[in-house]
């Protein structure tokens, strides 16, 4: 098995994946008496793309509001860097370098494309309130400094000509792009994507996906992501989760997945004889 | 073919985030900046300056601080009389009790003193949200009326239990008082509008202003870019109750001169902000200033026309005025939520293509 080894291993495209990220360790998330998540374990690791599949209602988004801070499970424990993790604040979550999408864009519909990327790096803005409102000096030079950074993710997404359009007048497709973007304006370390290619005709999906092997090629960001097209998620991710029904049933390369009889017996159904 | 963006090039980000990005605007307000400074201060008698320019300025700064925390934090709030009655007793016993220092500093310490208040005021909003949050701030404004007409202290133990404005000056020239030129009680507030008005827009555009919108715009996705929701708010309450604050100081000192609290800072007080920003546009600073004075000029052009001009009696006129405000006010919210800065908007989008719109 890849995972044992804990300096981390080369992909089959020839990328080397570091050792691990982020671990959850049985982890169980109980709302009332419904068990969402039952005693799930898995690893990230640096520099790779991990998918985590599964049918509706498998408890997929609630895993990835638990790595984002939106649920703090009963049992478990999350580490990240290698540091156990206290149950903590979204906010506090982000500050650690951990950034996602969302199923159901949450784009700021009242604000230009520029300025929603520009929300990305609020936790590397550092001035205060006073310097901000005379628009002085330091004020100005981070402004300046953090447009540049944000510049270079609009050209790396090619979005450079609706950057002054409000978001509420953009297609679907190109909302989910500035979302990516405000999300990588952050430079996370783990980037949490969910569902990124729901309800995209096929070319946006080929040009997101290659947005995502991009990032990951060139900013070196981990990614985890949640999805339902499986060819999709078998091209991209170096290693996939299967979840059902809260648990854990599969684990491993998209070869390895493809070939577990529970995993086909989950999507495919059991016969009953 | 007047109003033009292109041609206008920038070749640094800097220059892009400029306070006016766009050369006509930016020509358009230096001109304003001129004639309000240079040129009005001569024209103006005492008529048209305690009408209609005074209360206009002033009313600008509440709009503005009121757009601040409903429009671009989107925290509704009621307590803007409550909050202007603040500045002003703040105003008043500061003055009072250290008469030397220059009404300026009291006035900007006032704003400060507010925003404590505001703060803490503000401070349910982590909790409750949308029209609960506008009744918890309807409490504010209760309890500060009630607060100050029932403590003696804030009034100085006077026997009327008003308070009034004594004789301050600035360089030597009074500005409060009854000897107070028209001209020096303009300037005095058109300084803070400009101030507070460039301070506004810094804020907005800036870091902080994301914050605020972000918040606004959808709270949760905020908070997962690593906005901490309460101190955003928070820091809006502070700001908006700073304006709201000035505005109260300057009402009291500069315009009124006396006060009785429940009279001058009543529940009125918080819907006529309200509704300035309402038809100013929520979320703009031009409509801060166009709502103003929008709410100012009607009244006053309404009793030019039907009362001195067609002889029709002050009540009826009076009657006619709510009845247009609150028919506009039912407009705008259903029309054009965005108010008459995005009438504006929409008409420089037009103007940019004019003649030729294909």
């Amino acid at each position: 098995m890849l995972d044992a080894n804990p300096e981390g291993y080369t992909t089959a495209d020839g990328r080397k994946i570091g050792g691990v990220l982020m671990e959850m360790r049985n982890i169980t998330l109980r709302f009332g008496g419904v068990k969402a998540i039952t005693d799930i374990s898995f690893d990230i690791r640096e520099g790779e793309i991990r998918a985590i599949i599964g049918p509706n209602g498998a408890g997929k988004s609630s895993m990835l509001n638990v790595i984002s801070g939106f649920y703090v499970p009963q049992e478990g424990e999350v580490w990240f860097h290698g540091q156990r993790r206290a149950p903590m604040k979204p906010y506090e979550v982000a500050r650690q370098g951990i950034a996602r999408t969302f199923q159901n864009i949450a784009l700021f519909d009242g604000m230009s494309v520029l300025d929603n990327i520009m929300t990305g790096r609020l936790t590397m803005m550092k001035t205060g309130l006073f310097s901000q409102a005379l628009w002085w000096g330091r004020a100005q030079a981070e402004e300046t400094e953090h447009r540049e950074k944000v510049e270079r993710i609009i050209d790396f997404l090619e979005i450079q000509s609706i950057r002054k359009t409000p978001v509420g007048r953009l297609p679907y497709g190109l909302k989910k792009r500035v979302e990516l973007a405000r999300a990588l304006a952050a430079e996370p370390k783990l980037l949490l994507l969910d569902e990124p290619m729901a309800g995209m005709n096929v070319e946006e999906k080929e040009d997101m996906s290659r947005f995502i092997l991009d990032v990951n090629d060139e900013f070196g960001t981990t990614i985890a992501l949640i999805e339902h097209d499986m060819g999709v998620v078998m091209d991209l991710s170096d290693r996939v989760v299967v979840m059902d029904y809260g648990k854990k049933i599969g684990d491993g390369t998209p070869d390895e997945v493809r070939a577990n009889q529970a995993v086909i017996d989950a999507y495919l159904g059991v016969a009953h004889d | 073919m007047f109003y033009r963006e292109a041609g206008d090039f920038k070749t640094s980000y800097k220059d892009d985030s400029q306070t006016f990005p766009i050369r006509f605007d930016r020509r358009g307000y230096y001109a304003a900046l001129l004639l309000g400074f240079a040129v009005l201060p001569f024209l103006l008698n005492d008529y048209w300056t305690n009408a209609v320019f005074i209360p206009f300025l002033i009313y600008a700064i509440a709009a503005l601080g009121l757009n601040i925390l409903v429009g671009y934090c989107g925290q509704l709030s009621l307590g803007t009389g409550g909050f202007m009655a603040v500045g002003a007793y703040a105003c008043y016993k500061l003055t009072t009790a250290f008469p030397d220092i220059n009404i300026v500093f009291h006035i900007l310490a006032a704003g400060v003193i507010t925003a404590g208040v505001g703060v803490l005021f503000g401070l349910p909003s982590l909790r409750i949200k949308g029209f609960y949050l506008a009744v918890a701030t309807l409490a504010a404004q209760f309890f500060l009326v009630w607060l100050f007409n029932r403590v003696p202290w804030f009034y100085n133990y006077s026997a009327s239990g008003q308070i009034s404005m004594p004789e301050r000056t600035v360089f030597g020239i009074p500005v409060t008082g009854a000897q107070v030129a028209p001209w020096a009680g303009y300037l005095v507030c058109l300084a803070f509008v400009v101030l507070l008005a460039w301070m506004a827009r810094n804020l907005t555009r800036g870091a902080t202003g994301r914050k605020w919108m972000a918040i606004r715009d959808m709270d949760i996705a905020a908070e997962i870019i690593g906005v901490n929701p309460l101190r955003a708010k928070l820091t809006a309450f502070a700001v908006s109750s700073f304006y709201v604050g000035i505005a109260g100081a300057l009402f009291f000192s500069v315009y009124l001169g006396a006060v009785e609290v429940g009279e001058a800072f009543g529940i009125e007080k918080s819907f006529a902000v309200l509704f300035m920003i309402i038809i100013g546009g929520l979320g703009s600073i031009f409509g801060s200033f166009a709502g103003a004075a929008f709410m100012v000029v009607l009244p006053v052009l309404i009793k030019l026309v039907l009362v001195d001009s067609w002889g029709w009696p002050t009540d009826l006129a009076a009657h006619i005025r709510l009845m247009i405000v609150g028919a506009l006010i039912i407009i705008f919210l259903i029309a054009e939520p965005h108010g008459m800065a995005q009438l504006w908007r929409l008409a420089k989008e037009k103007l940019r293509l004019w003649p030729f719109p294909h």
